[in-house]
């Protein structure tokens, strides 16, 4: 073993998996996904899982490959809007959804990893999504308490990885792995590279080894979800 | 050019917000019509587009074979940088939003009340897709635009006395443009007024279209 590096996606979950688990699962859309990882959750055969990842997937590709396999039992999410397969078995009362507005997941994940139980927000503020919440006045304006989240594990996507956990992430594959990596009991990342420890520069990690308990080199299809190009003039 | 068809096109509706861009801005373009927006910005008006997945600075779409599966934008299309673009995790993004760094929001609507209210995020029992940024967006950025068909397939108001769906926000909403024309407020305790027209509709035809309790005249 060299430090905190696993051969494999599959090796690095193996005993870490079990029924009833919470995960949390970082990318947005398809972007920044942890492909690899999810794919070795997912041949765990770990059920009733509750997933905490700003979306699903898509039908049959990232979280997608869990939904089929009915190993999650509950999504906290701010958007599903891609997936066939979600809106069937949330509307045939399979699934269970949390929805959460993304700048809150944002931060009750963030907070979960910072050791702050739960803060106030003037997100949400008359909706659906504040219902039942304890709500309090700031300077004359109406805030309403969130809680934070943690996870049993947190698989996260990053571009390069040392040895020592310490990560940079890649243009907007970053989104909410750095929060994911603090809320995680354990925290494995899958990286295009890793690198000789030494060779990030320190003014630049994005996420510190602290965080980050497992890492793998591992290939991924990085599937483009909405191409859109411009012409040439 | 034939025009067959009275009120505002799509491209046109977004032309007419893309005056309210002013130098200087940081905004935040929703999914939809609203990202039509960016193709018109003013000239010599230097806004700079902010994508709630992480980044400042926001691209034109790239030219084939320059697409990077690791650059998209909120509607998850691929993207490119520019000069002055930077990249930063969602927490940051949202202090943006919720913070009040963002000057102003352009987002799309289900349905829109006259007290300001804004529903966009689900239909119960039909439709589950999630709010995504919208409720942050509308309560944090200093002014939100709405930009929305006038009317439903069926003919219907959208722009009604009181939503009929779920809330994204509550009195959020300070403008609002739809294919009939442009709805403004003085602040979130006045009523909208029309304020201009689009090609070849009649005050009747608002009033006839409009559910809402607003100042047409």
């Amino acid at each position: 073993m060299n430090g905190k590096i696993y051969n494999s996606a599959n090796e690095a979950l193996a005993d870490l998996c079990h029924n009833g688990m919470t995960v949390m699962s970082g990318g947005f859309g398809l972007c920044g996904i942890p492909e690899n990882l999810i794919a070795a959750l997912r041949d765990s055969k770990a059920s009733e899982l509750t997933v905490i990842s700003n979306n699903a997937g898509v039908d049959g590709f990232g979280l997608g490959q869990l939904l089929e396999t009915r190993q999650i039992k509950k999504m906290i999410s701010s958007y599903v809007g891609e997936n066939k397969e979600f809106e069937r078995q949330y509307l045939g009362g399979e699934l269970e959804l949390e929805f959460t507005p993304q700048g809150t997941l944002a931060e009750r994940i963030r907070a979960g990893g910072a050791g702050i139980p739960g803060f106030y927000t003037k997100t949400g503020v008359g909706t659906l999504i504040a219902e039942g919440k304890e709500h309090k006045e700031f300077d004359g304006e109406v805030y309403v308490l969130e809680s934070a989240l943690k996870a049993d594990l947190a698989i996260i996507k990053a571009w390069k990885g040392d040895a020592e956990g310490n990560l940079i992430f890649k243009a907007t594959a970053r989104n909410f792995s750095p929060m994911m990596a603090m809320g995680g009991t354990v925290t494995v990342a899958e990286v295009d590279e890793i690198v000789p420890v030494g060779s990030l520069d320190p003014n630049f990690i994005h996420t510190a080894g602290v965080f980050v308990q497992r890492i793998v080199e591992a290939k991924c299809e990085k599937r483009i979800e909405q191409l859109t190009l411009r012409e040439r003039a | 050019m034939t025009q067959d068809k009275s009120g505002w096109t799509r491209s046109e509706m977004a032309a007419r917000a893309a005056q309210e861009l002013q130098d200087g801005f940081y905004v935040n373009l929703g999914i939809g019509i609203p990202t039509l927006v960016a193709n018109h910005i003013p000239e010599g008006v230097n806004v700079t587009l902010q994508s709630e997945n992480g980044m400042l600075g926001m691209g034109p779409f790239p030219y084939e074979g320059e697409q990077d599966a690791d650059l998209i934008n909120a509607g998850k299309q691929t993207i490119t940088t520019l000069p002055k673009s930077s990249f930063f995790d969602s927490a940051t993004s949202f202090a943006m939003i919720r913070g009040g760094h963002i000057d102003l929001s352009i987002l799309g609507a289900m349905e829109v009340a006259e007290n300001g209210d804004i529903a966009n995020w689900m239909i119960p029992g039909k439709m589950v897709k999630g709010m995504g940024g919208a409720m942050d967006l509308v309560a944090g950025v200093k002014r939100c635009i709405a930009l929305f068909d006038h009317t439903n397939k069926r003919g219907e108001s959208k722009f009604l006395r009181a939503c009929t769906l779920p809330l994204t926000g509550q009195n959020c909403i300070d403008m609002v443009i739809t294919d009939l024309g442009v709805f403004n407020r003085e602040d979130n305790q006045s009523r909208f007024r029309l304020t201009e027209l689009a090609k070849g509709i009649s005050l009747d035809e608002v009033r006839a279209k409009t559910e809402a309790n607003v100042i047409i005249e």
